[in-house]
């Protein structure tokens, strides 16, 4: 290690390290806030929307297949990988190498990913070239430009 | 009686690149140490093209060309991120959890060892990791740590047990000794290895069996309670609390040579900086600064390696004084005309926040106004990563490592999250 080769240095002056004055802000004096006791954090958007915090991922969405199921290109969804995926959830799933958005449907044996958009066709699927990664709990849209 | 198991990721630093990229499933991946030097992780199947550990990653270019291997730099922002995942899904089967280090637990089992097989708790162990946080992982479960290692390794190694070994008879002990190599025993180094070695003693088996008052008198007593562990008496407890580390140390190599002063005093200041506040998350201070430089010693250029210390008049994890302290050091110890290839920093002489040895006839640097400032740097720091800093450590950090492959921080960047097609 480089460490042990260390040999002690010329001393540094000392009076060099004192540091420079911190300016508080100071609070006067008066009449205690009756609030105080009764503070609480406020709502946080993060725990309504994360139920299962180490299986949540967010990822961005990019596209138009989606629009009768109100997913639009840019829009932010929250994924739960906790979550067993079932017939109707929208998804995430693993096809052809690429992270894609579609609905899951189930019937018997066989299953779909289903775009939400008349111009697009269902996809069968087949075990091998396709991985469920997420469960869509979330469509975050921006409404305002 | 204990039980422990041993959790420890799948090549997790590729997995971790792979979560986000199925397209690279089954494909052969490495993932590069600092500056991309050297692979420091690799997929099965860039181990079955003969990629070995460590290999440099310039030396192998024909094979990643020829066979389309992916590089990676290493995204420890987003292996720290995932490891927490991982380590917080562990915990909810064990009461007490072990981070024995970024890819690997040890959970606590023992209360219950009544059960005749923990094999499918293993099971549902991995499959909840798998799924949740999208790793792999191989699980090894046994009386005592250093068996449990060894589990994990024979499900590393053998596909076929399907990730998860438990040992729980002494036939099953056996067998596992007898195919395990010593190498592969928990504490047993190189220089053990060959030592045992030129004894005529290669496997796991013949070292449980040694008598013990051979070891203690050849080896020492480290060693001896290897060997227990090895013959199921468990000696190593579990700890769930990292004792907090006596020295600190924060360095590393450059992008490019170094010539100029300025330009180490920059990487000094940001090396330190980082140490400061590892200092401060142990709760700790330090009294003695320590600072090296050196040259490449692999190149023909001229050599210079010095480094030099200094300690304080009390103790103090204040960035501003410590980073005042290693610039003053670097004063001392450089000399212009060298390529610099390395610098760092180290704090030693560490006692804890409440502790202080004062002395009357020097200033007090850490006052509560100092810990209160230091507190909040740290805070907003953790909200957006190093949004505050010194400007002594730079904005432009040209020496910097290169990281030429580095992937997106999806889990802690808005701006680079990952994309899905609609």
């Amino acid at each position: 290690m480089d460490i042990e080769s260390i040999s002690p240095a010329k001393v540094i002056d000392t009076n060099e390290l004192q540091t420079s004055p911190l300016y508080e802000y100071q609070v006067p004096a008066g009449f205690p806030s009756p609030a105080t006791d009764f503070a609480a954090s406020e709502v946080n958007l993060h725990d309504y929307l994360v139920k299962h915090q180490a299986a949540t991922f967010f990822v961005r969405a990019k596209g138009d297949s989606m629009i009768d199921g109100r997913i639009q290109s840019d829009d932010l969804l929250v994924v739960d990988r906790s979550l067993e995926a079932k017939s109707g959830n929208i998804v995430i799933a693993a096809l052809d190498g690429d992270l894609t958005v579609k609905q899951l449907k189930i019937k018997g044996a066989r299953s779909w990913l289903v775009p939400m958009n008349p111009k697009f066709s269902p996809i069968e699927l087949k075990e091998q070239d396709c991985m469920i990664w997420g469960v869509v709990v979330y469509i975050i849209h921006k409404s305002y430009p | 009686m204990t039980t422990f198991a041993l959790c420890d990721c799948n090549s997790f630093y590729v997995s971790c690149e792979r979560l986000f990229r199925p397209d690279l499933h089954g494909k052969p991946v490495i993932v590069g140490s600092n500056n991309d030097g050297c692979a420091v992780a690799r997929s099965p199947e860039a181990k079955a093209l003969g990629i070995k550990m460590g290999e440099p990653i310039f030396k192998i270019k024909d094979i990643i060309k020829r066979y389309g291997v992916t590089v990676f730099s290493s995204n420890y922002t987003l292996y720290a991120a995932i490891s927490h995942r991982v380590m917080s899904t562990l915990e909810q089967f064990s009461p007490a959890v072990e981070v024995y280090s970024i890819d690997e637990a040890f959970l606590d089992l023992s209360h219950l060892a009544f059960i005749d097989s923990l094999k499918n708790y293993g099971f549902e162990i991995k499959s909840k990791v798998a799924k949740e946080c999208g790793i792999p992982i191989c699980i090894g479960i046994a009386e005592t740590k250093t068996l449990a290692k060894l589990a994990n390794h024979a499900a590393k190694q053998y596909p076929k047990t399907g990730g998860v070994v438990e040992i729980n008879s002494e036939k099953i002990r056996e067998r596992l000794l007898k195919c395990m190599p010593i190498d592969e025993v928990w504490g047993v180094g190189r220089k053990l290895t060959k030592k045992l070695q030129a004894l005529g003693i290669t496997t796991a088996y013949e070292l449980a069996n040694l008598p013990e008052k051979y070891i203690r008198q050849q080896f020492n007593v480290v060693l001896e309670r290897t060997v227990r562990e090895l013959n199921g008496e468990s000696c190593i407890e579990l700890e769930e609390h990292a004792p907090a580390k006596k020295q600190i140390i924060s360095s590393r190599s450059f992008s490019k040579r170094i010539t100029d002063q300025a330009e180490l005093a920059e990487s000094i200041s940001s090396y330190m900086s980082r140490a400061a506040e590892k200092l401060r998350q142990q709760h700790s201070r330090a009294q003695q600064v320590n600072v090296f430089i050196r040259t490449s010693p692999f190149s023909d250029t001229p050599q210079y390696n010095c480094g030099g210390s200094f300690s304080l008049p009390h103790p103090t994890s204040d960035t501003r004084v410590l980073v005042h302290v290693a610039k003053g050091i670097l004063d001392t110890i450089y000399k212009p005309g060298y390529l610099y290839a390395k610098a760092g920093v180290m704090l030693a002489n560490i006692s804890e926040l409440s502790f202080d040895q004062a002395d009357l006839f020097t200033p007090e640097i850490d006052t509560s106004k100092s810990q209160q400032l230091m507190t909040v740097v740290d805070q907003i720091n953790r909200r957006f990563p190093k949004a505050l800093f010194l400007a002594s450590t730079g904005t432009n950090q040209g020496w910097q490592m290169a990281r030429q492959h580095l992937s997106p921080n999806y889990m802690t960047d808005w701006a680079e999250i990952p994309l899905v097609r609609l």
